[in-house]
């Protein structure tokens, strides 16, 4: 590979990445769940005929709209950052990375636009029947898309199914089948569309609540509010399952993430769980101090959460970096070591080639296979190189699962309250309501920061550090659209956001239409 | 199906499969096209208004089908991906710029408290039609004319120009491709909006742009077939992999490949009878036009395309560097991949139909200016 690593490109390119993936995160989310609940609003419209259903289908709908043009331009960005700013990884993975972006493409956008349009255009064009069933391909097209992407970002958290081709220098698929069905895949796509889906539901819940609030529109917010708690309380349940697993599965894979994300310095069994904490010294760079300020902490509960076996050793920080022989684990200097080795072995097969010479040709093949494993590893010449931000994947780790359990909470308050027909008046509860809206956009955002800051300084785990990924550019086109995206992307979402809060503040009597 | 296959004929395979959804692609630039043309033929609010709504209609597909493009280009030719993209940054920036803001100006441009206005969006929209139109056309110029990169033993690509890939705009074959699909996609517009739009103040302007358009489309047409007739190519031995320079390669292309010269003139031909039976006969035509011209866009890319990667030609030349050039066969992905993203294919005729069977079922009748009262309207 080329040795040219500049350690500014990497930062900007990265930054930029990290704008351009937030700004998409903030739109996709809401797709995925409003998607559905409209499509549950439609099908009790369909089936009653009641009219008043058909009035929220289209507010919501309206919404909807609102919010799906802006994901689609940011979206698009993203799958072509991918070679402006990534070239050597589209190179290095694109065999195997590709393929999901193209399925994503035929098999799932295409279903959301066409059916879209139907949503759209089509109430006084189509059937009932036709109508409702677009609203649910629209859906469903929508959380396909979501399969596909979340594929790739699982293959490149926990790669498998593929091999390294020396002759083309880059990774092969071998098996479609082991990508696709991958535990980490299956289960980052439930936790993440989940994800999607309490954000709708926080949503639908919070502006119904506004309307309470205001004294508007009471029967339609408190149908709507209904559905969006029914929806919300169910995913939300399953979002903790899910989240437990996407921990496991961590603990299993990331080891260095999970440590990081739990503060681990040092690896113990019977690890507890610390359910908060502040942390005192930054442990990368003062290992020997006291880590915590204060944590409330449950004994055991880390080894049984993470391996199901009170007794289970998790290993930290410190086992990791310096390598930890009782449980064989290899410190990374040596990985490094390895990786070094495998990557002159790449170098020495080349020139082999170059000679015709069979037999030197074979040799490196074997010592590149011996050694391949720990390739990226080549690339690193210091150990902490390997710690990620402990601090960011600490705090928003506990930030989001904490919300987590408040949505919980939030949802089955509201069932009761609507039960029993005590939400008018009750503004501390409808306030509340209205202010998770940006708490569930902040946890979902704050599920990334600890997915993807977390597995630095990989951009594909143990095989490629995110510095040999970027493409050979000069640092300052890079900072130019850095700033154009951070200005557009910003313009455009006050554009959606004012939008948004004329069109609920007009409320539902258009359809929103207006 | 596809077991059976060779590495080769995979590669074959998917480079007829990225060229249909490359032609698909340029047809329906006629939404961009349509957006260029808003002030022109929109010259009261509410025309305008008609205009942006039934092109606005169909920019999804436009916007998908690039996405797919891209993908599918990812997955069958990531060489080529991360060398023109990464390396050509300014060009494929600025692309996705004119992208980014079309997305939303639809959607946004007439709702209450929009923050930017109306005038800004439907700007957005005109931009969006110039400059995707010139620069994706002008892209695939630089398919015949080269780019400067040079690739080293990983695979890894460097630009050898500051401008990063604008300097390809200043090529005149380039440019003149570019403006070629400019014009083209303004007189597809003009076609569909025969085939949409019930009003007879706005299709009495139309009429007079088809002609406005289809004559500079075909000016640029001309220049660019001419220069691509007679220029050298870049032809590669296929034994070795070796790529060399070869006096009218791409006429020996067409002379070599038969079928493709035939669909050529088969496309230049439907092209050419979508524009001019209208102007014969509009009540005759007037509604058929769209399907003639937009089969025959489709026909004719696809020729260039074929042109340009097949007959053991570099598809994206280098000129600084001839043996970096990509080939179809030193750029695709490995044979396990093409054969299972070969089956993934097999859903496109599927994907078709529904788009087909959807496009009917809302478009069964003409958009009159009262239509925009009762609908979700742009
Ligand atoms: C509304 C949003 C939301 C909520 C309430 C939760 N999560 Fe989450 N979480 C996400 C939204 C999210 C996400 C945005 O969807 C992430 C980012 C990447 C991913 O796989 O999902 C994520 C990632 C993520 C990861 C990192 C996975 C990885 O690095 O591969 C873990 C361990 C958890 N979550 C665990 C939980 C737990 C135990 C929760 C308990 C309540 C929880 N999450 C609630
Ligand atoms: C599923 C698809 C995704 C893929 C394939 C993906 C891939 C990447 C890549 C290639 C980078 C740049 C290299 C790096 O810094 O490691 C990156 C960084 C980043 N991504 Fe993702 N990403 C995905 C989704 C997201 C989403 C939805 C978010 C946001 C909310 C996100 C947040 C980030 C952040 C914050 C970084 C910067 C981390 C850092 O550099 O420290 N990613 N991701
Ligand atoms: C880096 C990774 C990502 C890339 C390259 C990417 C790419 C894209 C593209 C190109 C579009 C526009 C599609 C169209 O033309 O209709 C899009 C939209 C969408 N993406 Fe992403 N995406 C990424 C991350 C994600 C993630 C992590 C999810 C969900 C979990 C997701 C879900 C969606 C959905 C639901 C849409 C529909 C439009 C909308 O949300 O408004 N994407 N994405």
């Amino acid at each position: 590979m080329t040795q040219h690593f500049d350690p500014s490109l990497v930062d900007w390119s990265r930054a930029q990445f990290a704008l351009t993936a937030i700004y998409h995160w903030f739109f996709v989310p809401l797709t995925l769940g409003l998607s559905f609940i409209v499509a549950i609003m439609e099908s009790i419209y369909v089936k009653t005929g009641n009219e008043e259903w058909k009035r929220m289908t289209k507010f919501w709908m309206t919404l909807f709209g609102i919010n799906f043009a802006i994901g689609v331009a940011t979206g698009i960005i993203l799958e072509f950052e991918f070679g402006t700013n990534w070239s050597n990884y589209s190179w290095f993975v694109g065999d195997i990375f590709g393929a999901p972006l193209a399925v994503e493409g035929i098999m799932a956008f295409f279903i959301e636009s066409t059916f879209i349009a139907v949503m759209f255009f089509g109430w006084n064009k189509v059937s009932k029947r036709f109508h409702l069933v677009s609203t649910w391909l629209t859906a469903i097209g929508a959380n396909l898309s979501a399969l596909w992407i979340l594929v790739a970002n699982s293959w490149m958290q926990y790669p498998v199914g593929m091999h390294f081709n020396p002759d083309t220098a880059r990774n092969e698929m071998t098996d479609f089948w082991a990508v696709l069905f991958s535990p980490v895949a299956i289960n980052k796509f439930l936790h993440t569309v989940m994800s999607g889906y309490v954000v709708a539901a926080v949503f639908v819940v919070g502006i119904s609540s506004w309307y309470l609030i205001k004294k508007r529109e009471a029967r339609f917010a408190k149908m709507s509010l209904m559905v969006g708690s029914v929806f919300g309380l169910v995913v939300s349940l399953y979002i903790i399952i899910t989240g437990d697993q996407s921990a496991r599965l961590m603990a299993n894979h990331q080891p260095m993430k999970f440590a990081a994300m739990e503060n681990l310095y040092d690896g113990t069994r019977k690890a507890p769980l610390v359910v908060f904490g502040v942390l005192k010294n930054n442990s990368n760079e003062s290992p020997d101090k006291e880590d915590f300020a204060f944590k409330l902490s449950i004994p055991n509960f880390l080894s049984s959460m993470a391996f199901l076996d009170a007794n289970a050793y998790v290993p930290g920080i410190r086992d990791i970096t310096e390598g930890n022989a009782e449980y064989s684990i290899m410190p990374v200097n040596e990985k490094i070591e390895k990786g070094k080795i495998a990557i002159q072995a790449l170098r020495d097969y080349n020139a082999a080639k170059k000679a015709n010479d069979a037999g030197k040709m074979a040799e490196a093949l074997t010592v590149l296979n011996e050694n391949y494993k720990y390739f990226g590893y080549g690339y690193l010449n210091d150990a902490k190189q390997t710690i990620p931000s402990v601090k960011t994947t600490f705090y928003s780790f506990r930030l989001m699962v904490g919300l987590g359990f408040w949505f919980v909470i939030l949802f089955i308050l509201a069932l009761i309250l609507l039960y029993r027909n005590k939400l008018d008046g009750k503004n501390w509860f409808l306030r509340a309501a209205v202010l998770s809206i940006p708490l569930a956009y902040l946890a979902s955002q704050l599920g990334w920061a600890v997915t993807e800051v977390g597995r630095q300084p990989w951009v594909i785990q143990d095989m490629m550090p995110t510095l040999t990924a970027v493409s050979n550019i000069n640092v300052g086109s890079v900072k130019i659209t850095f700033v154009l995206f951070a200005i557009t992307f910003t313009l455009l979402l006050i554009a959606e956001i004012k939008i948004m809060t004329k069109q609920i503040k007009i409320g539902p009597n258009d359809g929103g239409n207006k | 199906m596809f077991e059976n296959l060779s590495h080769l004929a995979l590669q074959h395979y998917w480079w007829i499969l990225v060229s249909l959804l490359g032609s698909i692609l340029v047809f329906l630039l006629f939404v961009q096209g349509g957006q260029t043309l808003i002030y022109q033929l929109g010259k009261t609010e509410s025309k305008r208004s008609l205009i942006i709504n039934t092109v606005g209609s169909k920019w999804e597909f436009t916007f998908t089908t690039l996405v797919t493009f891209g993908g599918a280009f990812f997955a069958s030719f990531p060489l080529f991906y991360s060398t023109s993209f990464g390396g050509a940054y300014w060009v494929w920036i600025i692309i996705l710029f004119a992208f980014i803001i079309q997305a939303v100006s639809y959607e946004y441009r007439s709702k209450p408290d929009n923050f930017l206005g109306k005038k800004v969006f439907d700007i957005f929209l005109f931009i969006n039609g110039l400059l995707a139109t010139i620069l994706l056309g002008a892209a695939v110029g630089t398919f015949f004319t080269g780019s400067h990169f040079i690739i080293d033993s990983d695979r890894h690509s460097q630009w050898t120009m500051a401008t990063r890939g604008l300097e390809a705009a200043l090529n005149i074959q380039n440019l003149s491709l570019g403006l070629a699909v400019l014009f083209l996609s303004r007189v597809l517009a003009c076609l569909y909006f025969f085939k949409t739009i019930d009003n007879d103040e706005i299709i009495a302007d139309v009429k007079k742009q088809l002609l406005y358009n289809a004559v500079p489309f075909l000016v640029f047409f001309l220049l660019f077939t001419a220069l691509l007739l007679l220029k050298d190519g870049f032809a590669v031995n296929p034994a070795t992999g070796e790529v060399f320079m070869q006096p009218f390669k791409y006429f020996k292309n067409l002379v070599e490949m038969p079928l493709v010269a035939l669909l050529f003139l088969v496309g230049v031909v439907l092209v050419l009878a979508g524009i001019i039976l209208p102007v014969v006969s509009y009540v005759k035509h007037g509604n058929k036009a769209i399907v003639l011209s937009g089969l025959g866009t489709v026909i004719t890319v696809f020729a260039l395309f074929m042109l340009a990667g097949f007959n053991n030609t570099s598809f994206y030349p280098s000129v600084s560097d001839l043996q970096s050039s990509l080939t179809i066969v030193n750029s695709s992905s490995s044979k396990y991949t093409l054969k299972i993203m070969s089956y993934v294919s097999l859903f496109i005729p599927f994907v078709l139909a529904y788009i087909v069977f959807v496009w009917r079922a809302i478009n069964n009748k003409k958009t009159t200016l009262g239509d925009l009262e009762n609908e979700h309207v742009y």
